[in-house]
């Protein structure tokens, strides 16, 4: 053999050997997770010492983390997806990618927050509010319902992240209480009002900071920018729509188990642990997500306002739909 | 000297084996792209003209075609003005010039974008994103014409100025049409960078095809129409190299062809005008350096007593973050060298229609956002390579796949400076092939494969994509890190990883301009015929 040729082979043999050396552990659990990094961490570390069962984490923002499931197919290496957003879920579902729940998970969390046909649970919500700007806001009359803000005297004053995954459950809550006409004007209306942003995070950065006066976010967003920057840097508050407008949309993030889980047991165990009593304080008392836990009985972070007093409008997941129909809509409005 | 002559069994196996392997190199890049067009090619008619003719991509493609012209142009007339300063004028602290003209890039535009918001919201759209780009992006250009200035033959010049040619028509007479194919390769990298930029759009609210396709992952989880939108970026970024192939064909007849003596050129005196270029530069370093980093570093202290107590931040995160960010950088840097040879050798060596298109399916890649390109990945290595799939060494080849065309710019240049006689003179005293390579051209290559090498880390060190879907499950990095705590709003828990990011980016551009300044050094050293006076700067 020439010693170029053997050079090049043993080289190749080399890398593609220290490639092959970490092959993943099959005893323990593989988990894709959208949520926040840090809460996550206290999730996994709990659950560890609890069952024994370690778990290894891949991270990502959720549409890229479902997109990289639906590339991997049958050969994905996950176990579990913990969602960011519920569409991800319906997403997923829709592929017939995730498989059925025991009932005893399920039945942990209230149905509405659940998949129709059972294939995911829910483990926290979150509110969809109006982040006001002190100063900006002052002489203007806060919207009796989120189709208020189309109107034209919000003109320049409104932003929102039409391209957020918080957005497309407003837009079908829209579509599946007022009809598709009237979601498609009011999308309309938003086009010619609104600053567009990229994510809720920036809606609630720029509204905190005064480059616009209103704007559509859900409310940890702005939790977690009052805790980040304390109460000296914040000039901005919170409005809920309430009185069930649509405008008031819980958005509610959940975990499914995957058809194709090389541990399923393990894989079933973790989300069950996920809507345990346990894990639902964990998540109540992170201080970093500031969402609403959904088990029944658990308190939410004090910032926030009390669960009970909220009133969301009469939706749940059947009615609210898999959002396929709010992309087209977005397009059609120009908005996306 | 040639004395294996091209017809020689041998010599045409060698060349055999040289064809083979950048033709593997190229294939390799290209297959997150094929994935791309089978995708699109996939879908339904009726839904590609609805992806392609919605009332928002106009918008978009007007957007898209703007950002692009004026950050090429701007980084064009910046790098090409402030390489020639730095380089042919005599000026108070020289050093100091190009690593300043450099530094930018070590900045991520996600970190200058977000400080520039903060500073005014009348920054974002068009203007904040021609700024924060034009600063990030001119290095690019700044490189390889400075390197080019460099190689110059002082002799033309000179013959010039003695003909009674003045400076100002001297330089655009003939400097300018010698540099054309250093200044356009440049042009042509921020180009096809900005089509597929993204961080620095989302902040500046900057809509283009390429965050569109980020947002089409967001509102359909569905890979079809960011794949009918990639190919829309794809045509662009063929009709730019394209663009660019013709201008560098009718620019080649002016390259240098006798490579025979080599000396530093001349520098300019301008008398007092010296201390306003120095201006100049202090005022350019001002918007592209200082006033993003102290503005960040500003934002970073005003946050609220709670705000690092959620998140843990011990030494030894720390320590391992690090750890995996600069073993990730020398491991992704070593194999994206490794791959850019075969390539570059081709290029330098035999140059044609096959190299040339080989270097462009490269330069294809860097159009196309990368999250595209990560997504194809996982679909080429479950189909194809299975075992490899989120090992530790698909990361490295996707990091390989993104960063070469950055890389092929100096691994190309240093062949090129290698000059083939020397190799050709080893192979006739006995050396074997791989033995040439060992002995003779890489040592000579070395500085300019380090500058690659240099400028491929800084580039893994701050990616993130890629590093999220294909990393070994677990794996975090400083970049990770970063994002993890700022998807949370904790810029405070990000700043410690973010000033070790940072300071990691700032020594490798540091060691990228040392390699390619002692790459000047060899050269002046190895031929001592040192103008008067001229070694004391370099």
């Amino acid at each position: 053999m020439k010693p170029f040729i053997k050079q090049g082979l043993l080289g190749a043999a080399t890398l593609i050997s220290l490639g092959l050396a970490l092959p993943a552990n099959a005893a323990s659990l593989i988990l894709y997770s959208a949520q926040h990094p840090q809460t996550v961490k206290l999730l996994v570390k709990d659950f560890e010492q609890a069952s024994g069962i370690s778990v290894k984490v891949r991270e990502g923002e959720g549409p890229e983390l479902v997109a990289q499931l639906m590339a991997e197919g049958k050969a994905s290496p996950a176990d579990v997806y913990f969602a960011s957003n519920s569409p991800e879920l319906m997403a997923l579902e829709g592929k017939q990618m995730l498989t059925h729940l025991p009932a005893t998970t399920l039945a942990a969390i209230p149905a509405k927050y659940n998949s129709p046909s059972g294939n995911w649970v829910g483990v926290t919500a979150r509110e969809n509010v109006l982040v006001v700007n002190n100063k900006l806001a002052a002489g203007l009359s806060m919207p009796a319902s989120l189709l208020d803000l189309a109107a034209p005297q919000w003109k320049g004053k409104l932003a929102i992240a039409p391209s957020d995954g918080d957005f497309l459950p407003l837009v079908s809550a829209v579509r599946a209480l007022k009809g598709d006409a009237a979601a498609q004007k009011w999308l309309k209306g938003l086009r010619d009002n609104a600053q567009m942003f990229d994510d809720n995070e920036g809606v609630a950065a720029a509204v905190n900071r005064g480059s616009v006066a209103v704007g559509i976010i859900n409310n940890y967003y702005w939790a977690r920018l009052q805790v980040e920057l304390g109460a000296k840097g914040m000039h901005s508050q919170l409005y809920h729509f309430g009185n069930g407008d649509v405008g008031a949309l819980l958005n509610v993030s959940g975990a499914g188990v995957l058809k194709t889980a090389h541990n399923a047991d393990a894989a079933q165990k973790f989300v069950s642990y996920l809507t345990s009593a346990r894990a639902q304080q964990v998540l109540a008392k992170s201080n970093i997500t500031f969402e609403y836990p959904l088990l029944p009985g658990i308190a939410p972070a004090p910032v926030l306002k009390p669960f009970s007093q909220l009133a969301p409008p009469p939706l749940d997941m059947q009615k609210l739909g898999d959002d396929s129909q709010a992309a087209p809509m977005l397009r059609k409005a120009g908005l996306l | 000297m040639a004395f294996y002559s091209l017809k020689t069994g041998r010599a045409r196996y060698r060349q055999g084996w040289l064809f083979a392997a950048a033709l593997a190199v190229c294939l390799v890049l290209a297959s997150p792209l094929l994935v791309i067009v089978w995708q699109a090619a996939q879908s339904d008619p009726a839904d590609f003209i609805d992806t392609l003719w919605r009332p928002l991509v106009a918008s978009l493609a007007l957007n898209t075609a703007l950002i692009v012209a004026s950050t090429t142009l701007l980084c064009g007339v910046l790098g090409l003005v402030s390489a020639w300063f730095s380089e042919r004028t005599r000026l108070p602290w020289q050093g100091l010039w190009p690593l300043l003209s450099v530094a930018p890039m070590a900045v991520p535009t996600f970190i200058s974008s977000y400080a520039w918001v903060s500073l005014s919201d009348d920054l974002q759209g068009f203007p904040g994103a021609l700024l924060v780009l034009g600063s990030a992006y001119s290095p690019l250009v700044f490189l390889p014409v400075s390197a080019a200035l460099r190689g110059l033959d002082p002799a033309l010049e000179e013959t010039a100025r003695t003909l009674g040619l003045g400076p100002w028509r001297c330089f655009f007479r003939l400097i300018l049409p010698q540099l054309r194919p250093a200044l356009l390769g440049g042009m042509l990298l921020v180009a096809l960078s900005t089509l597929s930029e993204f961080g620095a759009f989302v902040l500046l609210r900057f809509r283009t095809f390429t965050t569109e396709i980020f947002a089409e992952y967001r509102a359909g989880f569905d890979s079809h129409g960011a794949a009918q939108l990639s190919i829309a970026l794809l045509l662009a970024a063929a009709l730019l190299i394209g663009l660019e192939w013709r201008v560098r064909r009718q620019a080649s007849s002016y390259e240098r062809r006798a490579r025979g003596t080599r000396r530093a050129p001349p520098r300019l005196e301008l008398g007092a005008g010296k201390w306003l270029v120095v201006a100049g530069f202090l005022l350019l370093s001002c918007v592209t350096l200082l006033l993003p980093l102290s503005t960040l570093g500003y934002w970073l202290t005003q946050h609220g007593d709670a705000a690092v107590s959620p998140v843990e931040v011990s030494a030894q995160l720390l320590f391992d973050a690090s750890f995996s960010s600069i073993e990730l950088g020398l491991e992704g840097a070593a194999l994206t060298v490794l791959l850019a040879l075969p390539l570059g050798y081709l290029l330098a060596r035999r140059p044609g229609r096959v190299a040339a298109f080989m270097e462009r399916v490269a330069f294809l890649v860097q159009g196309v956002p990368g999250i595209v390109i990560a997504l194809g990945l996982v679909t080429v290595s479950i189909r194809v390579i299975p075992g490899l799939y989120q090992s530790q060494f698909l990361l490295l080849l996707a990091y390989a796949i993104l960063f070469l065309p950055l890389a092929m710019v100096s691994v190309r240049s240093a062949l090129l400076q290698a000059e083939s006689r020397l190799e050709e003179l080893a192979r006739s005293l006995g050396l074997k092939g791989w033995q040439t390579w060992l002995r003779v051209l890489l040592p000579m290559a070395a500085p300019g494969l380090g500058a690659a090498a240099s400028l491929v880390f800084l580039s893994i060190v701050t990616e993130l994509t890629a590093t999220l879907l294909l990393s070994p499950i677990g794996t975090e990095t400083l970049a990770t890190q970063i994002w993890a705590d700022t998807s949370a709003m904790a810029f405070a828990a990000a700043a410690p990883y973010a000033l070790i990011l940072t300071v990691l980016s700032m020594v490798s551009t540091w060691l990228l301009m040392l390699l390619l300044g002692g790459n000047a050094i060899n050269r002046l050293a190895a031929d001592g015929t040192t103008v008067a006076g001229e070694t004391a700067h370099v």
